[in-house]
């Protein structure tokens, strides 16, 4: 084997898996680095995919041919649509994983990807030659080469995990931290900060009372992650559901100095929306009792893992309160949970390429950049994978930009904003949520995705055939037309105000259904669901639609203007220091980022148009 | 499409003169509409400004043809004169005529995009622009003082306070969250939606600074209005005879009290009549009392008896003129005024004939025009932009009440749009803080 590829990713986590098949996808010739390879789409956390905002991004990978959506479409049991009663842009898929099959799964899935070796090593060090990042070293010397570096490990830089009076340098337990690899990032100077986060204990199922708790079952019919599936296979189970007791919130108060937070040596800062259950016995003191759910890592594991109760008290105490809750009352416990810190780069090293700033060919991707969850590092991932193989071939780079995708609300929030607790997407986050739906990434990003060349050939011919099907419904749904008379006539109640209405303004009326306009139009029984779940949610949405649309193009004309990567700011005459080192630092690639960061005025950005188009004209 | 907009380009407040500035497609026929007869272009005309049949002010129009203007679009400058009150009626009807008000540095930044300014002043343009916005906000924050500013703070919490129920409910639907969190928007809503009528009424008390506060005489035939208004007015404005009925129109008369323009109008009096114009003029003087800011019932005082027919019509608010006070009868009009200052109602004896107590009736009228206008002493440039502001906002509120029990994400959407529109006024509302307030108000985290 040649030790010379395009693309090099280390690390073989969601963000790892998604960059090095994005990568080889696009054609370019790519290297996995990662130090086990049976660890590789392993899940650290939570044995779950998905969820508000997280499978809007699980989508939006699937809809760019990503790995994600297919993967966990193998490995879910127990599939959940959330918010099945609300309206359709704010319903996100999740589902429970089989972690081994998920691996396994995965695995399988790179092994058999084109364009893609994938070698079992230690990166020790990354390769720089002429201020340019050219490969990487693994723990016994060797060398890989190549023009683009992906670095997607996690939480490596100098984590260190807390149980009890316990330290433990390590990214994970059971693995060692890249001690050469981060040398190699403090040494260029990136900017860091400090996060924490934290993980439950692992709890024996067969010691769990199952008979005495309240159960969460799957959907009756799961809906898939991807668009290629429409239907799964894996069996479905349920969760269990169970709560702290007065009990458990007695000891773990009386025992509180064992937690890193409030034994105050905590130097990271954790999510507010995750507390430990030592922040919500401390912060929610008021709450006699917070929901457990009991969540069985894989069919044929007996592991659980009792979402909601993330500690770092020391495993003494875990075992007292734990079984202090109910069903759990002889539980044993697999594995104690931890609290861990670690440093992240600030995000706003990065292009919104996800290439750093400092070391041209080096991009970033995952919980490095001070995100968290798999659908974000994955997403990211891909977006890494992509841009480090347009890079190599010499084409522009892809972004997305906040009306297009989550991908690209994220991505930008970093980029341009930084982060100050762990980055979890939510939907609240995206100003045109309406449009920026679960059900609709394949409309919004799979002919980008064919463009820049990451889409294959089976997904493609699913999408055409799709889309041919969308547009002819939606060309007849806007070309057949009834009269206030007519529609009186047919039953329906409308006004007589001498407009005719096509069939999505019929749509529009509450009480009209697709199936009421199919004893007019019998041509809409013809329609797969797919395509009758478009069109119902085009007609509901209608007016908002228009509004974000309109929105959308006036953000588009500051999005469209490119600022060049080596803009130096210095040379504007009229910005405020303070205005300069901000643009300085975040580099933004558009106008519309630049305008987005915090304290840029109104008259930095016209000096910056006028600057930017003088020197074009040059 | 690019809109057409206005602003004003002088510094606001008194001075000799005001310049306003249109730019954008809508510019000749902005300037048509105004002037009857538009200059031709980059030449000075001398026109009379004319809004909905309204004299604005006599003014020195210029017009440009685009690409030969700053901007590079069609542009005007209306050079008018410098008060208050001209210039809000010219901003006023550029709004009405379809115009917006520029946002800062849109003048600028459209000369930007049509390739107008050169090198050496594009370096000098962002502090220009800054030092605009700069002025433009000190000049809104030294007109807002502590009570405004603590107002729009506290819509900006309202804002959060309802965006973070209803996101908790879209956001977070696996969590122990209280039943029906969605509900918990509607009274941050409710209270909001409030005081943004409120906040209308005050953009109402400007207006009337800027067309004229409303004070109508009404009353039976031959009470004396006419007699009145000319008094108030201090010359004939009004054709005074002893024949009953010799007031068939509207008399509006424009004067200032207590620093403030008022129209007082003198109406035909009101009664039951065959004759066809008489019943119209009758028509027209409900009309205009009915909208008028305050109405002045001026009784004949030889029939002050006749005032009981007054009841149900004369409303709380209203002041009543017992007229002729020098000659009728003391003893009767001391009972009436008894009778009517017991209800509640402002009561004036005087004789507008002898003009006796009638510098006092002005007095007491500046005084009350004074206390109904103040704390309407906007700017006319912000005020137009709140109002517009406001009036978008209470709509896409309105929505968001009746939509929360159906459609969260609806009504959800509908509050971000209306903390978009108020965004100038209560500054952004980011998405981060109302996650900080979801997570402080509720125990999330699985």
């Amino acid at each position: 084997m040649s030790n010379t590829w395009d693309v090099i990713v280390i690390g073989g986590g969601h963000a790892g898996c998604e960059a090095a098949a994005a990568s080889a996808r696009a054609g370019v010739r790519t290297l996995l680095l990662t130090h086990k390879l049976e660890t590789i789409g392993e899940m650290s956390c939570n044995p779950a995919i998905g969820g508000l905002g997280k499978g809007h991004l699980v989508r939006e990978i699937d809809a760019l041919d990503g790995v994600m959506g297919r993967m966990a479409d193998k490995a879910g049991i127990q599939f959940r649509m959330l918010n099945r009663s609300k309206g359709p842009a704010v319903r996100g898929p999740r589902a429970q994983i089989d972690r081994k099959l998920y691996r396994e799964a995965m695995q399988a899935e790179l092994n058999a990807t084109a364009n893609l070796d994938i070698i079992a090593a230690a990166a020790e060090d990354l390769i720089v030659e002429g201020g340019k990042v050219a490969g990487a070293i693994d723990g016994e010397g060797r060398i890989y080469r190549a023009s683009r570096v992906i670095l997607t490990t996690g939480t490596f830089l100098k984590g260190v995990i807390h149980r009890g009076d316990d330290r433990i340098p390590a990214g994970r337990v059971g693995d060692q931290p890249a001690i050469g690899l981060s040398d190699r990032l403090y040494g260029l100077g990136f900017q860091m900060g400090r996060l924490k986060t934290g993980t439950p204990a692992r709890l024996d199922g067969s010691t769990i009372a199952w008979d005495q708790l309240e159960s969460q079952a799957a959907d009756e019919v799961p809906v898939p992650f991807s668009y290629l599936n429409d239907k799964i296979d894996v069996p479905q189970i349920a969760c269990g559901v169970t709560f702290t007791t007065a009990e458990t919130h007695r000891i773990i108060a009386e025992r509180i100095g064992e937690s890193l937070v409030y034994s105050g040596r905590a130097t990271g800062v954790g999510p507010r929306y995750c507390p430990s259950i030592e922040d919500k016995v401390v912060r929610f003191a008021d709450k006699t009792s917070h929901q457990i759910f009991l969540e069985p890592e894989g069919l044929d594991d007996t592991t659980v893992y009792p979402n909601g109760i993330s500690t770092s008290v020391s495993e003494e105490t875990q075992l007292l309160f734990l079984r202090t809750i109910p069903g759990l009352e002889k539980v044993e416990v697999v594995r104690y949970g931890y609290a861990i810190e670690y440093d992240y780069v600030d995000p706003r090293e990065l292009y919104a390429t996800l290439e750093t700033k400092r070391l041209p060919g080096l991009y970033l991707a995952g919980q490095i950049n001070g995100t968290t969850g798999y659908e974000e590092a994955g997403a990211q991932g891909l977006m890494a994978g992509l841009n480090a193989a347009l890079a190599v071939q010499g084409r522009e780079p892809a972004v997305f930009a906040r009306d297009e995708a989550y991908i690209g609300v994220m991505i930008d929030d970093l980029v341009t904003r930084g982060v100050t607790e762990p980055y979890r997407m939510f939907t609240s986050r995206a100003e045109f949520r309406l449009t920026l739906r679960a059900d609709n990434a394949d409309q919004r990003l799979t002919d980008r995705g064919l463009a820049l060349g990451v889409v294959g050939e089976t997904r493609a011919e699913v999408w055409a055939e799709k889309k041919a099907r969308l547009d002819a419904a939606r060309t007849f749904a806007r070309s057949v037309t009834l009269t206030p008379n007519e529609a009186v006539k047919a039953g329906f109640k409308v006004n007589s105000d001498g407009v005719r209405r096509d069939l999505f303004a019929m749509l529009a009326y509450p009480d009209v259904s697709l199936d009421d306009l199919g004893r007019i139009w019998p041509e809409v029984f013809t329609w797969n669901s797919d395509v009758r779940e478009q069109i119902e949610i085009e007609a509901a949405y209608a007016g908002y639609l228009d509004r974000q649309r309109a929105d959308a193009e006036s953000l588009r004309k500051d999005e469209d203007l490119r600022l060049p990567n080596d803009l130096d700011y210095a040379d504007i005459g009229s910005l405020s220091n303070e205005v300069r080192e901000k643009l300085q630092r975040v580099r933004p690639l558009t106008l519309g980022q630049a305008a987005r960061i915090e304290g840029v005025t109104p008259g930095a950005l016209t000096a910056l148009l006028a600057h930017v188009r003088r020197n074009r004209a040059a | 499409m690019t809109d057409t907009i206005f602003a004003l380009a002088t510094a606001a407040g008194r001075a000799a003169v005001a310049v306003v500035r249109v730019s954008g497609p809508a510019t000749l026929s902005v300037v048509q509409a105004l002037t009857g007869k538009p200059p031709r272009a980059r030449m000075a005309g001398l026109r009379t400004l004319r809004h909905q049949g309204v004299d604005i002010d006599e003014a020195l129009v210029l017009r440009f043809e685009g690409p030969a203007s700053y901007t590079g679009e069609d542009s005007a400058e209306f050079h008018v004169h410098g008060g208050r009150a001209v210039v809000e009626a010219l901003l006023s009807a550029l709004s009405d005529l379809g115009a917006r008000l520029a946002e800062p540095g849109e003048f600028t930044r459209r000369a930007f995009e049509n390739g107008k300014l050169d090198l050496a002043q594009a370096e000098g343009v962002g502090d220009l622009i800054d030092a605009e916005t700069e002025g433009q906000r000190r000049q809104a924050l030294g007109q807002l003082g502590g009570a405004l500013s603590q107002r729009y703070d506290r819509w900006r919490d309202l804002l959060i306070q309802s965006l973070a129920m209803l996101e908790a409910a879209v956001d977070f639907p696996d969590e122990d969250l209280p039943e029906e969190v969605a509900e918990r928007a509607r009274p941050a809503l409710r209270i909001l939606n409030d005081e943004l009528d409120a906040a209308l009424a005050d953009v109402s008390r400007g207006r009337r600074v800027r067309d004229g506060f409303r004070i109508a005489l009404v009353g039976a035939p031959n009470a004396g209005k006419s007699t009145l208004l000319n008094g108030l007015v201090e010359r004939d404005a009004a054709i005074v005879t002893d024949t009953p009925g010799t007031t068939r129109d509207v008399i509006e008369v424009p004067l200032v009290l207590g620093g403030y323009k008022v129209l007082v109008a003198d109406t035909a009096g009101i009664r039951d009549t065959a004759d066809a114009i008489e019943a119209e003029g009758v028509r027209r003087a409900r009309a205009w009392a009915e909208e008028a800011d305050l109405r002045l019932w001026v009784v004949d005082g030889f029939h002050v008896k006749h005032t009981v027919k007054l009841e149900g019509t004369i409303r709380g608010g209203d002041w009543l003129i017992l007229n002729k006070a020098d000659i009728a009868d003391g003893s009767e009009l001391a009972g009436a005024n008894a009778h009517w200052a017991g209800e509640g109602l402002k009561v004036v004896r005087l004789s507008a004939q002898s003009r006796e107590a009638v510098d006092e009736l002005r007095a007491a009228l500046a005084e009350h025009v004074a206390d109904a206008l103040s704390g309407a002493e906007f700017p006319a440039a912000t005020r137009l932009r709140h109002a517009e502001r406001l009036t978008e906002a209470r709509a896409y509120l309105a929505r968001a009440l009746s939509d929360i029990g159906l459609e969260v994400e609806l009504a959800a959407e509908d509050v971000r749009l209306a903390a978009r529109a108020l965004e100038k006024i209560t500054g952004r509302v980011d998405p981060e803080d109302v996650l900080g307030r979801v997570f402080s108000s509720f125990c999330i985290g699985k």
